[in-house]
């Protein structure tokens, strides 16, 4: 459980976790084996398709909960279940404890389930006097362990065979094997008699079926048929986002979520419970069963236009199984009691904007999570809502405010970013440009040299190398970002020269444009981040344009889709918006698309060249196929590199405010590069440029890192 | 090619998959006889509820002790099978039960049950356990053996949807099983039996 009191304390214990080498090792190993079962598990199945039926049949559920609960509970009830409504979490463990009350329950048995371990169910039962024994292997062990699960679906992976058998040999009082075969057999027979003695048994709900008033609960390891077998009393408490109207949609889920989060064709078991079912244990020889539906702010969540789509969430933890930063800091560390992406949004709804103050912030925006989630959640852009939410109701730190003001304000930046041309000057060698904004004002950067500003930006060059076209059949606005625009203006040229070898594109550089406002995005500054969008859509009049062309993947992909989420409840400015947003595209798609240029382009001698997939192309655009395409026709020898679409690290400022973990995914990258043998390596962002060459030259090895661009201008055959 | 393959087939590959045994069988006779077969074979050790072996606390211990010979338990099945079964497993020391399955919580060695319905997609049987007694039986026994006739097999989940909208209209407890029980909790390395049954046996009764 993450619980840091400010962003100080909370990187501390990140870099704590950093230290947890276990750990580190266990979730590495997962995430690279998780790429393949999952892969193997929807071949054949329309993923994409079978996510967007989840998507809408979870949407429709949500508009309608209250309806849902009814029917639920009339279907429920004439089969002998009794059903409640809990408004808050403290409702919950009341209505749960009086359950228990007034059937004279001393000892509960429960099966996993993560709406309890929200309301700190436990807590409530044993301050109740209760016995609470989890039967869930994971769930138990990290309840003997006192602490909170770290993975939503393998709540114990954090912890090692070792760890393990010392704790069963503390509980057994009997020295215990380090073998995971016979560890769990000792948890089979040490749980056996906990299900024989226990009066109540609680479980979760995946699903609950309103037009039967039916459960249903999957498991592996089957212990919820026990938990809902054994005891005279059954208790299941799902949050109403669990809600469906039929079986229907439920089959769906079940074909998607084991598949999802492990690769698993299907659980062992999936249970389906209606009403009250046979008991021998009970009076009447009929179980005492119970619903309880938990909102705790669930409601309030369904009527919010931009995060009603959290309640979609089937708790599959593909979001965090993907997370470049879980893998690094694991859950105890990515996430309060809900881990990973989905955690950092759930904390902020189910626990408070305390505990999700500094988690919000840890999140590189690199899209894994949205890319793989099971309902099609938005997770990272609901991530930077949040932290602009949130710095909405605190108040926004200085810096991030400070950095708002300039970077709205294009002359003061442009004109900050040239003075800082000149301090640099009487320095040698690599000057950290980043250093020269104000919100650049941490330490801790020495693990990558940062390139200095370039003495000419693109802006005061482009006059001069402009080209001139008579007649244009395609008319293309370059926009050129901060990075390319005042560091690296050579990647700008190269572009140019790709595209004016193409007769009859007439190519224009629009003065007025600035930052595209991402990075404001990143630092919770959502408002200054509309005004610099609103500013770059009146510099660059899209109609005057069939597309506008840029050369940085974080760039393209927020101008694209971040653009019209910004203006989409101002009809007016939503015109002008998807206008704009419909012409821009990345410069490999235009290149490699729309100019169609192939093979025949280029010449030059054969080269081995390796590629970094920035995660706002492959991911933010979609776009795979035409960087790697353009690398092959201009005669280099691709070699794919492993994990080449895991993020570098950079994020913007996100490397500067968890330089530790940057660090670290710096690291992994370079590794990864290397391993190909090759020793360039190309790719479509300057920031990613900046980092991969920076961790390059620390490291002091020789590797050329260059835009796709660059290799395409120097390849490019003479006319 | 899966495509070719028929219900059945992909039935069986599938439950193999997911670490089901499976046999095709042309009767219940056959189907007894394998139960009994089964029984008789396991090993001497495995006699003991899974898990007396290793170090234990002493209530944990205690349970063991509830198991003293080896018993096949086959609920809500038709008399005539259960007195063939019972016949069957008499002369080899094995005793057939029906009921009482909460005395027997410290675990029996197979039970036998009739699946409603098979899921070739995922190799899944759907056992309808609103009896109590075949509900604790596929948990408690070390092997769960099910007789699933072929023509119970459908293509997917998706084709069972109405038949299970029915059952789902009372009281009903139905269970979707895949393969015995399984964890990975701790170092996500694979056991069997964690909970529930340590193998699953699917007999495919062919013809009617
Ligand atoms: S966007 Fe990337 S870093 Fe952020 S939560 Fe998703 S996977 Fe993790
Ligand atoms: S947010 Fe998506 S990926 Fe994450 S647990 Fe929920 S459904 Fe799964």
């Amino acid at each position: 459980m993450q619980d840091a009191a400010n962003l100080k304390d909370y990187r501390k214990q990140l870099r704590e976790a950093l230290e947890n080498e276990f750990q580190r090792q266990a979730l590495d190993k997962f995430a690279v084996a998780y790429r393949t079962s999952r892969s193997n598990a929807f071949a054949g199945i329309d993923a994409p398709e079978l996510i967007a039926e989840i998507a809408a049949a979870k949407d429709a559920a949500v508009d309608h909960l209250p309806e849902l609960f009814e029917e639920f509970k009339r279907h429920a009830e004439a089969a002998g279940t009794k059903v409640h409504w809990a408004a808050t979490a403290h409702d919950a463990n009341e209505i749960i404890g009086a359950i228990a009350k007034e059937n004279g329950v001393r000892t509960v048995v429960k099966s996993k389930s993560m709406t309890a371990e929200e309301i700190h169910l436990n807590d409530h039962l044993e301050g109740q006097g209760l016995e609470v024994t989890e039967t869930d292997l994971g769930e138990w062990i990290i309840q003997l362990r006192h602490e909170g699960p770290s993975h939503m679906v393998m709540p114990a992976i954090h912890l090692s065979r070792y760890q393990v058998a010392d704790l069963f040999t503390e509980v057994t009082h009997k020295q215990q094997d380090v073998d995971i075969q016979k560890l769990v057999k000792v948890a089979r027979r040490e749980l056996r008699p906990k299900y024989c003695q226990a009066d109540m048994g609680i479980s979760g709900a995946n699903f609950a079926i309103a037009a039967t008033g039916s459960i249903g609960i999957i498991t592996n390891e089957g212990n919820a048929r026990l938990t809902t077998t054994l005891p005279r009393v059954h208790v299941a408490l799902a949050g109403i986002d669990k809600l469906a109207p039929t079986l229907h949609e439920a089959l769906r889920i079940i074909k998607c979520l084991p598949k999802n989060a492990t690769g698993q064709a299907i659980t062992s078991y999936v249970t389906w419970i209606t009403g009250a079912v046979p008991a021998a244990s009970a009076k009447d020889g009929k179980k005492v069963h119970h619903v309880v539906f938990l909102d705790n702010g669930r409601m309030a969540m369904a009527r919010d236009p931009e995060f009603k789509q959290v309640l979609r969430c089937i708790r599959c933890g593909a979001c965090a199984n993907v997370c470049p930063i879980y893998r690094l800091v694991g859950g105890h560390k990515y996430g309060h009691v809900y881990i990973g992406a989905i955690g950092l949004v759930a904390t902020y709804f189910f626990h408070g904007r305390e505990k999700a103050r500094n988690l919000v912030q840890n999140c590189l925006n690199c899209g894994a999570c949205k890319a793989v989630c099971a309902a099609g959640i938005d997770l990272p852009t609901l991530i930077k809502e949040i932290h602009a939410r949130i710095q909405d109701e605190e108040g926004h730190p200085l810096y991030s405010k400070a950095v708002g003001q300039v970077l709205k304000n294009r002359t003061l930046f442009h004109t900050m970013l040239k003075s800082a041309r000149l301090a640099q000057k009487p320095v040698t060698g690599g000057t950290p440009f980043l250093r020269h904004l104000p919100m650049f004002l941490f330490k801790d950067h020495d693990f990558r040299a940062l390139p200095a500003i370039a003495d000419t930006a693109f802006r005061e060059r482009w006059e001069k190398i402009r080209p001139r076209v008579d007649k244009a059949d395609v008319k293309v606005a370059l926009f050129s970002g901060c990075v390319q625009d005042f560091v690296y203006p050579e990647q700008m040229e190269a572009a140019v020269a790709v595209i004016a070898s193409r007769p009859g594109v007439a190519m224009d550089y629009p003065m007025g444009q600035s930052c595209c406002g991402l990075p404001l995005m990143m630092l919770g500054e959502k408002k200054a981040a509309k005004e610099l969008a609103a500013h770059n859509m009146n510099a660059i009049d899209a109609q005057g344009f069939d597309y506008i062309v840029t050369l940085c993947a974080s760039c393209a992909s927020y101008l694209k889709h971040g653009y019209k989420r910004l203006f989409k409840d101002d009809p007016a400015m939503a015109f002008k918006a998807a206008q704009f947003t419909d012409r821009v595209i990345d410069f490999s798609s235009f290149v490699h698309d729309v100019l169609g240029m192939a093979d025949e382009s280029f010449a030059g001698p054969a080269k081995d060249v390796t590629y970094h997939a920035p995660c706002h192309l492959c991911r933010g655009l979609g776009v795979t196929e035409a960087p790697r395409a353009l690398l092959r026709d201009a005669g280099l020898n691709y070699l794919p590199a492993a994990e080449e679409d895991v993020c570098c690290g950079f994020g913007g400022s996100f490397s500067v405010k968890f330089p530790e973990l940057s660090k670290e995914l710096l690291r992994k990258k370079i590794d990864n590069l290397k391993a190909t043998g090759a020793t360039a390596m190309a790719t479509d962002c300057p920031g990613c440029i900046m980092q991969i060459r920076g961790g390059f030259e620390h490291d002091g090895t020789t590797f050329e890192v260059r835009h796709v661009a660059e290799y395409l201008a120097e390849r490019l055959k003479r006319k | 090619m899966p495509t070719s393959l028929s219900l059945v087939d992909r039935m069986q590959e599938k439950a193999v998959l997911a670490a089901a045994v499976v046999s095709k069988v042309a009767s219940m006779d056959e189907a007894i006889a394998y139960v009994a077969d089964v029984c008789a074979n396991k090993e001497a050790c495995q006699i003991l509820a899974s898990g007396c072996a290793e170090p234990l606390s002493d209530t944990a211990e205690e349970l063991c002790r509830t198991k003293q010979q080896k018993i096949v338990c086959a609920p809500d099945m038709p008399e005539d099978v259960v007195a063939k079964l019972a016949a069957l497993c008499e002369e080899r020391g094995i005793a057939v039960i029906t009921k009482g399955m909460r005395k027997r919580l410290g675990g029996i060695d197979i039970a036998l049950t009739m699946a409603a319905a098979g899921i070739a997609e995922t190799g899944t049987i759907v056992v309808r356990s609103t009896d109590e007694e075949v509900r604790l039986a596929t948990m408690v026994a070390e092997t769960h053996i099910a007789v699933l006739p072929a023509g119970a097999v459908v293509a997917d989940s998706y084709d069972l949807e109405d038949r299970m909208a029915e059952w789902m209209a009372g009281p009903d407890y139905t269970a979707f099983i895949t393969g015995p029980s399984r964890t990975a909790d701790i170092e996500r390395v694979l056991a069997l039996g964690v909970h529930g049954p340590l193998e699953l046996h699917l007999l495919i009764l062919e013809g009617n």
